[in-house]
């Protein structure tokens, strides 16, 4: 047997990047990469199962500050989920807000591959990194907030498009961070003085609208070769009647040209953002009319974010989305600004079955992904932990497989659910090659990482795979959950790493950054006023700042050129 | 001589990152800028624990770093109720280590929080922790009370680079144009600068937060002429600055997680800051006291999932302050060795907890001499952090930054001590086929 070669054979495989449909098929892997053939490999027989390329999640909070004030004021999360170590593994803990090892175990188990953390504060980025270290098996990666920085909106106001550009990718560098992450722009900023806004107020002071900082940064993400595009949460999330709102954000950057053939904004947990009615008395669900506008459009992609039922942990930079939460609840509140920058909250909340408003939500996610013709624009998320735990993702195949699922669940919904919303009346079912798009394929994409060999399987991908234990046939609800939940195997870099459901190995990830390649002219007047941000307004200094390169061990980096 | 810039202090929670110092034959032999009087001394150095130990018929005898940590390891791996404590004045990466040997061993991990912000944690997690970072402070706020907490001794550049005497964004005059209000119980250094001082009596924090709380909210009728030793007016005075305040904060120190109520005052002080927030913006923060007690609960928690007192012994975390906090299970005999570490027990625990630490052995380590040295079985000096070894720490809002390397040294880093002593136990239990 030669050492680095694995063959996983009779498979039947999706690979819906390559085309492949399902079709019975070998994987050759050698030195951590799929190639066309194998000498004498170590051999994963997969006979009749489903074989598809390692999962990536487009948007998880999973690192940084927020997730750990999460954990840390909620042991009673803590207590949920524990697991003693094993030979391999060391002790989980937690449910909405699990430890670093857990999330690693968890996501590897699902036979996900990679994760991109959603939200990285810049000033504590190397928090972020510092838990994506320690988050074991996944290859990962996080975007940086970069809208509610006082850079940002003073050069959104004076128009200089290409010195914005030259802060975005020096805050992008300095971060080892992938992109530029939009959460309320303007909002958050206002939320420094307890205050919010929506897209077309103005942000006193700054004198920019969120719909100027959102334009902005899409342009300036455009001048630069990005693997990924502007992701953004837009404004007014949670608030009945925002699904205009979503749409007009649509409709900022349609546009724009995308530097690479991809979508020039990616808006994510579109799930509360689809929002009809004017208060939650009629609340209802507006997810055909963004659906709709998708279908209609081919510059937007968006994650579903949808519902997992139960208690979790909401948090976000949307400080004041925090704050509403808290107000309707009581329950505890966590909240942490960040100066110059952006800003977070966090609250525990609970998903039921029973309030009228938690049903229509719990519809509307799943309304998202079945109304959305072309999966190619369509991501499974939880917004985990906001919407629901990661860990509930195959509770949503099984749903989006099986109407019959849906119908029997709907039953045990709140009756709204028949009046204010449309999915008790939508019979579209996925299938495996779709289920595999919006779980790896389309991810890949919208994130660029295809081109790094990331969630699919052809010859030179990473030898990421998950073979889950069920046949393409199967229709059963039940089974369909169960195998997603714990793959037969998972195979990472042609390590395997799951088999059997349990966690066998447990290699480090990488951190994919990407460095965005900023002319020096443009870069060194751009740094005198930001210099003067350092001097004379943060807490640390200049050269303190930027993350160093001792929290980044395995680093992936990616090089996105200025455009002429 | 070279002059370095930028360089971090590793003293207390500010974790002033702004000090010059200058370094020459490998010794810091000035602080130029930016540093106080405290931090000044740790950066130019003192008197230090000079060289590994044992402790043989009652005294210390020299020995390599070798022999110590292969002692450590042998006192360790023996240990049926180990406690492993401190880790709040040295880097995280030495703090990741710690956890990972608490699991090998199945240890009791806790760190300083336990006596110190313990408190301020149990709150949190009963009513979350309305805050924000030091530089939205410097820039936004026009209302500062100090509860408790006493920055002119213990933290002293706090006011100057964040706070009441610092200049921002919108806040360019400085505290010209800002209020400070200070409750303590008795007159200090930070009390004198104070636009409003109320004088709290010993152990009524908890009634004079209620009684805000209620002015905030409006409920003036139910509120006495005096609460806790202060008038009813001042109450009313304070209260009216929080409302026409644009940005408050509250920053609390000891003089309210160990007074009467201890953790039950935090709740309520942050109730406050929520009765607060419904006029105004308005945030609470806890002045940390080691720079990097922030860090070691942060570790604990994503590494654990609980930020201190966590008990390893079942192979999964068991968080129960009060039950496996440090000194309640050293109060009840049941620690059976302690590995300490960047921390002084000896000093800040019960009597009735040193007396059992006393008695069990006990591994010191840390760069310098504590009471905790005086009955210590093996002493292991460490290189200091921040200015002989670099790392991650988080800052008392939870901002990381890293520690610098000033100078080049023979004694070996928190970080690399722990890593030996954790392949020594590993070495030890296969031997014994664990």
């Amino acid at each position: 047997m030669v050492e680095g070669e694995l063959l996983i054979r009779n498979g039947v495989v999706y690979d819906p990047i390559n085309g492949v449909k399902g079709e019975k098929k070998d994987i050759c892997i050698r030195d951590g990469k799929v190639v066309e053939e194998v000498k004498n490999p170590k051999i994963i027989d997969a006979e009749g199962r489903v074989v598809m390329p390692g999962g990536v999640d487009i948007h998880s909070h999973i690192a940084g500050g927020k997730v750990n004030s999460g954990r840390l004021f909620r042991p009673e999360d803590g207590r949920k989920g524990v697991k003693a170590r094993t030979k391999v593994c060391r002790p989980e803990s937690g449910y909405s807000v699990p430890n670093t090892f857990a999330t690693g175990y968890r996501y590897a188990r699902m036979g996900y591959t990679f994760v991109m953390e959603a939200a990285m504060p810049p000033l504590a980025a190397r928090h972020t990194h510092e838990e994506l270290v320690d988050i074991p098996i996944l290859d990962n990666a996080a975007l940086p907030l970069l809208d509610n920085n006082w850079m940002t909106m003073e050069y959104v106001k004076s128009g200089d498009m290409d010195l914005l550009a030259a802060y975005i990718a020096w805050m992008i560098k300095a971060t080892k961070g992938f992109g530029v992450k939009i959460v309320n722009p303007g909002g958050t900023e206002m939320w420094g003085w307890g205050k919010n806004c929506s897209l077309n107020d103005t942000v006193p002071t700054f004198d920019v609208t969120p719909a100027e900082i959102i334009k902005g940064l899409a342009e300036a993400n455009e001048k630069f070769d990005m693997p990924h595009s502007i992701h953004v949460h837009t404004n007014m999330l949670g608030h009945p009647g925002n699904f205009e709102i979503t749409k007009e954000t649509y409709d900022l950057v349609k546009g724009v040209k995308a530097a690479k053939g991809r979508q020039v904004m990616h808006t994510t947990h579109t799930q509360f953002h689809s929002y009809g009615g004017t208060n939650w008395g009629d609340f209802e669900s507006k997810a055909d009319a963004i659906a709709d506008y998708i279908n209609q459009n081919d510059h937007a992609t968006i994650d579903i974010g949808s519902i997992i039922l139960g208690d979790t942990t909401t948090m976000t930079a949307d400080g004041p989305m925090e704050y509403s939460l808290y107000q309707i609840t009581g329950r505890k509140w966590t909240n942490h600004d960040v100066e110059l920058e952006t800003g977070s909250g966090i609250t525990p909340f609970l998903y039921s079955g029973k309030s009228p408003v938690n049903t229509i939500q719990w519809a509307i996610g799943q309304e998202l992904a079945l109304l959305v013709k072309d999966p190619w624009k369509l991501a499974l998320t939880t917004d985990h932990p906001n919407a629901g735990p990661f860990i509930g993702y195959p509770i949503l195949i099984s749903m989006l497989m099986s109407k019959k699922r849906r119908d029997e669940s709907a039953e045990d919904m709140h009756k709204v659910i028949y009046d204010r919303a449309a999915l008790p009346s939508i019979d579209r079912e996925y299938d495996l090659n779709e289920i595999a798009i919006i779980t790896r394929g389309m991810t890949a994409k919208a994130l660029g990482l295809h081109e790094h060999g990331k969630g699919h399987l052809g010859v030179g991908a990473d030898g990421d795979v998950a073979i889950y234990d069920m046949s393409p046939e199967e229709r059963d609800a039940g089974k369909i959950q169960k195998a997603f939940l714990n793959t037969k195997y998972t195979i990472k870099g042609g390590e395997i790493v799951v088999k059997d459901g349990e966690v066998v190995a447990t290699p480090a990830g990488k951190t994919y950054f990407v460095t965005p390649e900023c002319d020096d002219k443009l870069t060194d007047e751009m740094m005198v006023k930001l210099k003067d941000k350092f001097d004379h307004y943060y807490s640390v200094t200049f050269n303190n700042y930027a993350v160093q390169d001792a929290y980044v061990p395995n680093p992936y980096e990616i090089k996105a050129p200025w455009r002429s | 001589m070279v002059e370095i810039t930028d360089v971090v202090c590793s003293l207390c929670g500010c974790v002033c990152d702004d000090i010059v110092v200058e370094v020459e034959d490998n010794k810091v032999t000035k602080v130029k800028k930016g540093a106080c009087a405290v931090g000044k001394s740790k950066l130019m150095g003192h008197g230090r624990i000079e060289e590994p130990a044992i402790r043989e018929n009652g005294s210390l005898k020299a020995c390599s770093y070798d022999d110590a940590i292969k002692k450590a390891a042998e006192i360790l791996a023996a240990a049926r109720r180990p406690l492993l404590y401190g880790w709040s004045s040295t880097v995280c990466e030495a703090d990741k280590v710690g956890v990972e040997l608490a699991e090998e061993i199945g240890a009791v991990i806790d760190n300083t929080a336990s006596v110190c912000h313990g408190p301020s944690v149990l709150a949190i997690q009963d009513v979350g922790l309305p805050s924000c970072t030091l530089g939205e402070v410097k820039n936004r706020a026009d209302l500062i009370i100090y509860w408790g907490a006493n920055p002119a001794a213990a933290h002293a550049n706090h006011m100057k680079r964040y706070s009441y005497i610092s200049k921002g964004y919108w806040t360019e005059e400085g505290k010209k144009n800002k209020k400070l209000v200070v409750v303590d119980v008795r007159r200090t250094a930070t009390a004198k600068m104070a636009d409003v001082f109320l004088q709290i009596e010993q152990g009524k924090d908890y009634l004079v937060f209620s009684a805000l709380r209620a002015l905030l909210y409006g409920y003036e009728d139910v509120v006495p002429d005096e609460v806790g030793g202060i008038s009813k007016k001042d109450l009313l005075e304070t209260v009216k600055m929080m409302k026409e305040s644009k940005f408050g904060i509250t920053f609390f120190g000891m003089g309210v997680t160990h007074t009467r109520g201890r953790h039950n005052n935090i709740v309520n002080a942050i109730e406050m800051t929520r009765a607060a927030h419904t006029h105004t913006k308005f945030s609470i923060m806890p002045m940390r006291g080691h720079y990097n007690v922030a860090g070691i609960n942060q570790v604990c928690t994503w590494e654990t999932g609980f930020p201190f007192a966590v008990d390893l012994t079942r192979g999964y975390a068991w968080y129960n302050p009060g039950e496996v906090s440090a000194t309640d299970l050293l109060i009840r005999r049941e620690c059976d060795a302690a590995l300490i570490i960047a921390s002084d027990p000896g000093a800040h625990f019960p009597g009735e907890s040193i007396r059992h630490l006393a008695k069990i052995p006990v591994i010191q380590i840390d760069p310098f001499a504590n009471p905790t040295t005086e009955f210590a079985d093996v002493v292991i000096p460490a290189a200091i952090s921040g200015v002989e070894a670099e790392g991650n720490v988080y800052r008392m809002d939870n901002i990381p930054i890293r520690l610098r390397k000033l100078v080049d040294t023979e004694y070996i880093a928190d970080e690399e001590i722990m890593k030996r002593i954790l392949d020594e136990v590993r070495a030890i239990r296969e031997k014994g086929g664990n």
